[in-house]
């Protein structure tokens, strides 16, 4: 370990600059700088997250209704599963990076290399899955209609489930009544070339009245989360009344601007801290994928010390460590 | 280069052979950690969803009252069942992968105060101003309109 620091022939000296308080090496030390610099950065994040959150106590999507859905498994509410899974894997990748670390101690090159190789691995179905579970939220699930004051409004019928009254959502392409319309969605090929517009939304809000008015079974719920805990679901005239005198635009999936799950922020939160935290990810493996080419080529074998190999281990772990806060608090809480 | 690991976790009260025995001793204890929340966070047990005590009305005393039992006042058992064990986690994360449990006492606490101290800090005052505008947003006279 000591090829990489300048010897200063005072070691053991108290005095001298010799002596190493902390018993950690100049790089282990730094590393552990950066973590506790950068968990403040994401503390930042969740605690306005949780500032945000706060302000519409009342309103907040909640989360077990918005991530409902697990590849291959289609129509299918499932809450939790896929999150719990994306979850256990970056947990597993940890516990391979802590064995290659432990193998790294015993000079072991064999298996540092394996371990290193599975922590890759199971980085890059991590960021995968992160991936898949933003399109999904992206692409939406029902759509719904945001009000002219940002509130969105959202469809579903009551319907009997083992003698229990439940409210199932209704996706909005299930009952709209599309119309001829003469609004094409503006591109540099049919009008100005030199400007751009976002796509329509896929109904207009006459559209979706219509609908509702011909099925009288549909009704409207909107964000305030009432005493047990579910959204309050209006009455079928109010629903009409809503939709008719306050519905603005229709909105299907989720961006920075609008999005169909409930108030913006939470999907303007979603998208940044999952985002910085897959950013992490991302970086971890390719600081993993450089470390472990230097393993095969035998730069730490050379160097008599894999600390390397622990260090980019810190920081690995810490992408877990401020995984399972980001799960607790998008998904849990 | 001697490497010593201190094998024990829960107070000694589990000891292990080796460094990757007790790696996968963790695993299986964090697995199953994020298990019960899973299976909470699906079934949300009626009696955990409702907050156990009332706040107290009245004066200085009511309000330390307040104060000190808040995590039961203002909070779902539920949510501080998932917080509490978010932080179990996050230990012996910290603890046992990332080998805080064999450096040094000092290396420990300045890295764990002080990361603890400023977050602590942090959210309380995030939380707290975020609770004042939900007043500001939902009193009687409010002057911002939002559901229009």
């Amino acid at each position: 370990m000591d090829t990489t620091v300048a010897n200063t022939g005072t070691e053991g000296k108290t005095w001298g600059g010799g002596n190493r308080p902390l018993g950690a090496s100049y790089g282990k030390l730094m590393m552990w700088f950066f973590i506790v610099s950068d968990a403040l950065t994401f503390s930042g994040f969740l605690a306005a997250y949780g500032f945000s959150r706060f302000k519409f106590i009342e309103e907040w999507p909640i989360a077990d209704e918005v991530f409902t859905h697990v590849p291959f498994l289609h129509g299918q509410e499932l809450p939790m599963i896929y999150v719990a899974f994306m979850t256990f894997i970056l947990i597993m990748s940890s516990v391979t990076m802590v064995l290659a670390v432990d193998a790294g101690h015993h000079m072991n090159k064999a298996k540092v290399t394996l371990y290193m190789f599975l922590t890759i691995i199971g980085g890059a179905i991590f960021v995968g899955s992160q991936a898949w579970e933003w399109a999904t939220f992206i692409q939406g699930d029902y759509g719904a209609v945001q009000t002219k004051g940002g509130n969105i409004l959202q469809f579903g019928e009551n319907v009997m489930v083992d003698g229990e009254e439940k409210f199932k959502r209704i996706s909005i392409e299930d009952f709209a009544i599309v119309e001829a319309t003469d609004r094409v969605e503006h591109e540099r090929k049919n009008g100005l070339w030199f400007v751009d517009e976002a796509s329509l939304p896929p109904y207009s809000v006459n559209e979706i009245y219509k609908g509702l008015e011909a099925n009288s079974n549909i009704l409207v719920r909107n964000q305030i989360i009432n005493d047990e805990g579910e959204k309050t679901v209006l009455s079928r005239e109010e629903s009409l009344r809503q939709i008719k005198e306050n519905g603005q635009l229709v909105v299907k999936g989720a961006n920075l601007v609008v999005n169909e799950y409930g108030t913006s922020l939470f999907a303007d939160f979603f998208f940044f801290i999952t985002g910085f935290h897959g950013f992490h990810v991302f970086s971890g493996v390719v600081i993993n994928i450089i470390i472990f080419f230097n393993v095969i080529l035998g730069t730490y074998e050379r160097r008599g010390s894999y600390e390397m190999v622990e260090k980019v281990g810190l920081y690995w772990h810490f992408v877990d460590l401020v995984w399972v806060f980001v799960f607790t608090f998008f998904y849990l809480v | 280069m001697a490497h010593a690991h201190k094998l024990e976790i829960f107070q000694g009260l589990l000891k292990f052979k080796s460094n990757t025995q007790k790696i996968w001793g963790v695993l299986i204890f964090l697995t199953i950690v994020t298990a019960i929340e899973v299976v909470l966070g699906i079934y949300k047990p009626d009696t955990l969803m409702h907050t156990w005590l009332d706040p107290m009305e009245g004066g200085f005393f009511a309000t330390l009252y307040n104060i000190i039992l808040s995590p039961f006042i203002y909070m779902k058992p539920l949510n501080l069942i998932f917080i509490v064990l978010t932080i179990v986690k996050a230990y012996y994360i910290t603890w046992d992968f990332m080998h805080m449990r064999d450096e040094t006492k000092a290396l420990r606490r300045m890295v764990v105060w002080t990361a603890v101290f400023l977050i602590c800090y942090l959210i309380f005052i995030l939380l707290q101003e975020g609770g004042y505008v939900f007043e500001v947003y939902n009193t009687k006279d409010a002057l911002i309109k939002r559901d229009f």
